[in-house]
């Protein structure tokens, strides 16, 4: 048997292989083959060998020998499981075959805890990923993730088979203890049921981008789900109502909270949330990480960074202003990270100082398309220091200046930070 | 003995600086040039009109600098391998000397040339000059791996001997007594063809923006110098090749631009470099010329050097250097790309000038680059690497292939974060949105406000320009910020998949991480366990050990607490300086 090459016998186990070959070795009839020792492994051993190898390798394994197959099927190896359903029309990546999804159903089911269905781009494979989960009907999952790779077909299909699909998995699993279902089309009725069955283990949450999804729906979830530790959701579903849930008594700590505020159309509206319901949720959850995720227009940002806010993840992926960049700095005591991608034309350099001032806790920042004078970036980092563990800016925007040209800044930079650093480069043809 | 000298042009197509040329005369008695035109590329799709047009003109030139050394360049048709045997045996051939190809293609090409050259008794010589060093030693000095970030490349190129001066020219003296045979019906049989000999159709052709040819080239060259001077006499002299900041103008194809050939070999690289280092040490009196001068140059290099032992450096599967990314197949969204209807003025100008003229600027480069792949589209970089080859003039295997997985994120470890929005990098490049006008006449009516993202304005504006969108030009054909949400998202994924693999069910730590991949202080090793370790790329995908309630909780990356797997690229970084 050829291990992959990224795998190491643990020791003990080798010990254990080689004295019981040894004892076993006594037995062995005279002409008989030494190799046959291999087939007399004991299954937990098996087990523990088989788990290094990926499936394709197993499944060669599998095929040796009776004693192989058995362990091969034994329940242990089927914990875990990620569907890969791509159709040749719309992607370059191998799908995992039907027969092994045949006899997963019909062999494994009960013993999947852990499930995760990859999809491309064609409603045939979120078709085809609903139609497994219904049929998942003994399982008792833990995780499930529905993961759509290229575009988001799991909006595609009909409502109503995919809720009826997830159901499935709602009502039989009980124990549902991670669940991510960005980009599907589940409704509020459907939270109801994942909550009236996984109250009680129900820790993780991710669902951005689910249209169908109201601030009730959400709220249900918070109110009756004491033990959710992280959760993902788009802003709309945010609301006073819910962050004041998040931050009950009976609530355990959140550890993360990651908000997508995503534009539809030019000069959206997006309403506010009070500061004392912030304030509620550092009160519960100190600890707690707040990622904001925005996608606006620069005009649409009204709303945002007027009062003092929690965030300490905080990424920019479209252009926003300088006027916005300085209520950050003034406004976002927790930041931990920063990432900008792109700015007006007029340097950031009074931003970046301020940042570096108020935001005592920052220790990574990105910045794209955003100009900044070689100085201000050298006080930057040095009024920052060695907390700055992520440095990234492109060398296209640093601007030089009476006291520092591109090669010298590097040096500057990396004597700031301890540590030696360049800008990210992109290739010029 | 009577020595027969047959040089072959591939790229290199040059008398200044071609050392195997000049090596190859010494002592011969006759030279025939020839440049062999493989009908197979012809008749190929895949080499669109400006690069055949180039070319063509390239060997013109050729052709009447060697007319007057009394000779003829030979355009011969065929494939190599058939070719050779029936040139050496017709002209007598015992020697035959060539430009070094590091490309793997190349390479094999090459290496069933010589063994044809050896049964024939011809002593084949080879020198290098299409780079400015010799890539096996660059590789050599990296112990035996090609450096994979370009700081890595900076450091052993600062630590490599001196670039070897250009050969001196060909000129009557370096011909002395040796001559080319020449038939009557020479033109005939073997001079350049035109565009409509080969099947194109040039009606309409508009005159070449790049001119080709080593004449043209060596104009160009003190062109650049001259602007070069000024760059590095004034104050604001800045590193990066194309600075001051981007303008409108940098946009339009520059009469000192040379990318096109130096790829082509129309220019020596190293004639180049040293006329850059003489006139920085002109200016700066003496001062040693810092490695960004040469940015054009080294960054040509650095891709030569990565592709030189990879044959599958332009593809995604079985590419030890290439992330998998689960791209879309979306051949009619390539095509609105490809043919510049996207919607997005910005993008399709850009994606217009290239079809019409064979040349874009590096950023707008960057800009259809994201857009087709990592930014909206999600299409395979492959793709838009096949599409380039088509219309660009200087891309050539190692630098195309290496710049869109560079742009795509698909390797070299880039910061994924770093997305172009198709409306306001143009707006911000040109904001009077001339560039728009003049490759998309269509939209000409429209004012700068409204000319990067015209389908919103209102309909009074667009009435006025004479252009409905939806009617006269194309809708958007993605929405920009659902999108790059989405995109961002994916590529998240994947790169928190590579940082998270725990195939021995252990934890990965920062500091375990190099244990497992056994990094020594030679990155390359790192690069050699993804290629050889199949279940290592099984698992780029596949989350079989993971233990998933460990891996969902904290929704960002596993081990840092930063959403952006910062701390698994700078990491990697660490290790590759």
């Amino acid at each position: 048997i050829n291990n992959s090459s990224t795998s190491k016998s643990p020791p003990e186990s080798r010990k254990k292989v080689r004295k019981q070959v040894s004892e076993e070795s006594e037995a062995v009839v005279p002409g008989e083959s030494p190799d046959c020792e291999w087939a007399r492994l004991p299954q937990e051993l098996l087990l523990h060998i088989f788990q290094y190898l990926p499936l394709l390798d197993r499944a060669y394994a599998s095929q040796v020998c009776r004693r192989w197959n058995q362990a091969f099927h034994m329940p242990e190896l089927w914990r875990c499981f990620e569907f890969e359903l791509n159709q040749p029309a719309s992607s370059y990546l191998k799908a995992t075959h039907p027969d092994l999804i045949k006899q997963i159903i019909k062999r494994h089911s009960n013993h999947l805890q852990y499930v995760s269905f990859k999809v491309d781009s064609s409603t045939e494979s979120a078709e085809a990923a609903c139609d497994i989960l219904s049929q998942l009907v003994n399982c008792s999952l833990k995780t499930l993730g529905l993961i759509s790779t290229a575009r988001p077909s799991f909006m595609e299909v009909p409502k109503s088979h995919f809720i009826s699909a997830l159901t499935v998995v709602f009502v039989n699993s009980k124990s549902l203890s991670s669940l991510k279902i960005d980009d599907t089309p589940v409704d509020d009725p459907s939270l109801k049921v994942l909550v009236a069955n996984n109250s009680d283990t129900l820790k993780l949450l991710k669902m951005s981008s689910c249209p169908h999804v109201s601030p009730a729906g959400i709220l249900c979830v918070a109110d009756q789900c004491h033990g959710l530790r992280e959760l993902a959701l788009n802003y709309h579903l945010l609301s006073d109502e819910l962050l004041l849930a998040l931050s009950s008594e009976k609530h355990v700590h959140l550890e993360h909270l990651r908000i997508d505020v995503v534009s539809e159309n030019p000069g959206q509206h997006f309403h506010t949330i009070k500061k004392s319901s912030w304030d509620a949720m550092v009160r519960h959850s100190p600890k707690f990480n707040l990622v904001m995720y925005f996608f606006l227009y620069e005009e649409e940002f009204g709303p945002f960074f007027n009062e003092e806010i929690p965030v300490t993840h905080l990424y920019f992926g479209r252009s926003v202003s300088k006027e916005v960049l300085g209520r950050v700095g003034l406004h976002c005591p927790r930041l931990v990270e920063l990432v900008v991608c792109a700015n007006g034309l007029r340097p950031l350099d009074e931003e970046l100082i301020r940042i570096a001032k108020h935001c005592t806790q920052l220790s990574a920042i990105g910045l794209g398309e955003c100009e900044v004078s070689c100085s201000a970036f050298v006080e930057f980092v040095k009024m920052c220091g060695r907390r700055l563990s992520q440095l990234s800016i492109m060398e296209e925007v640093l601007i030089p200046d009476h006291k520092y040209s591109l090669d010298e800044i590097h040096w500057e930079v990396s004597k700031h930070l301890g540590r030696v650093w360049f800008p990210d480069m992109m290739p010029t043809w | 003995m009577v020595i027969n000298t047959i040089h072959w042009f591939r790229k290199g197509l040059r008398l200044h600086d071609n050392p195997s040329l000049k090596e190859a005369l010494l002592g011969a008695d006759t030279v025939r040039c020839i440049y062999i035109l493989d009908p197979w590329f012809a008749g190929s799709s895949n080499v669109g009109i400006n690069r055949w047009r180039f070319l063509l003109q390239s060997l013109e030139d050729l052709d009447s600098s060697l007319r007057k050394l009394n000779s003829r360049l030979f355009v011969i048709r065929g494939q190599p391998t058939d070719v050779f045997p029936r040139l050496f045996k017709e002209w007598k051939i015992n020697r035959l000397s060539y430009e070094y190809d590091s490309e793997p293609f190349g390479k094999e090409r090459d290496a069933a040339i010589k063994k044809l050259a050896s049964e024939a008794g011809v002593e084949v010589t080879v020198r290098t000059s299409h780079t400015l060093y010799d890539l096996d030693k660059i590789i050599e000095l990296n112990g035996g791996q090609s450096p994979l970030t370009y700081k890595r490349f900076q450091t052993l190129i600062s630590r490599m001997d001196a670039v070897e001066v250009p050969a001196e020219s060909i000129t009557a003296e370096i011909m002395g007594k040796c001559t080319t045979p020449l038939t009557e019906d020479h033109d005939d049989k073997f001079g350049v063809p035109s565009l409509e000999e080969l099947g194109f159709d040039t009606e309409g052709l508009s005159s070449a923006v790049w001119p080709g040819g080593e004449t043209e080239a060596l104009t160009r060259l003190e062109r650049h110098l001259e602007r070069k001077h000024l760059d590095i006499s004034s104050y604001a002299w800045v590193a990066n090749f194309e600075r001051p900041r981007m303008n409108a103008n940098s946009l339009l194809a520059s009469p000192t631009g040379l990318s096109p050939y130096l790829r082509f070999g129309c220019l020596s690289c190293r004639l180049f470099y040293f006329k850059l280092t003489d006139l920085y040490r002109k200016v700066k009196k003496n001062s040693s010329p810092p490695l960004s001068l040469y940015g054009q140059l080294l960054w040509r290099e650095f891709f030569y050097t990565a592709a030189t032992n990879n044959p599958c450096f332009d593809k995604m599967e079985n590419n030890p250097i290439c992330v998998q990314i689960p791209w879309d197949r979306n051949p009619e969204a390539l095509a609105k790309w490809a043919e510049g209807r996207t919607g997005f003025p910005w993008i399709d100008a850009i994606m217009t000038q290239l079809r019409q003229e064979g040349w874009i600027h590096h950023l707008a480069r960057h800009a259809v680059a994201c857009f087709l792949t990592r930014g909206d589209l999600w299409i395979s970089w492959e793709e838009g690497m096949k599409v380039f080859e088509e219309l660009l003039l200087d891309a050539d295997w190692s630098v195309n292939a290496g710049s869109w997985m560079w742009l795509s994120c698909s390797s070299f470890f880039q910061q994924f974060f770093h997305c172009y929005c198709p409306v306001g990098f143009g707006r911000r490049t040109d904001p009077n949105g001339d560039y728009i006008r003049r490759y998309l006449p269509i939209l000409r009516g429209f004012p700068a406000k409204y000319i990067y993202d015209p389908w919103n304005a209102p309909e009074s504006v667009q009435k006025a320009a004479k252009c409905i969108i939806g009617v006269h030009y194309p809708k958007p054909m993605v929405h920009h910020a659902e999108a790059s949400r989405l995109n961002i998202e994916r590529m998240k994924q994947i790169y928190q998949q590579l940082s998270c693999y725990r195939g021995l069910g252990e934890d990965i730590t920062q500091d375990s991480f190099s244990d497992i991949f056994n990094i020594n202080k030679k990155h390359g090793q790192l690069i050699n366990r993804i290629g050889r370790s199949r279940s290592f790329s099984l698992c780029f995908l596949k989350w079989f050990m993971v233990d998933f309630e460990v891996y969902f909780g904290p929704l960002s990356c596993c081990r840092s607490q930063s959403p952006f797997n910062f701390y698994f690229l700078d990491k990697l970084q660490d290790i590759c300086i």
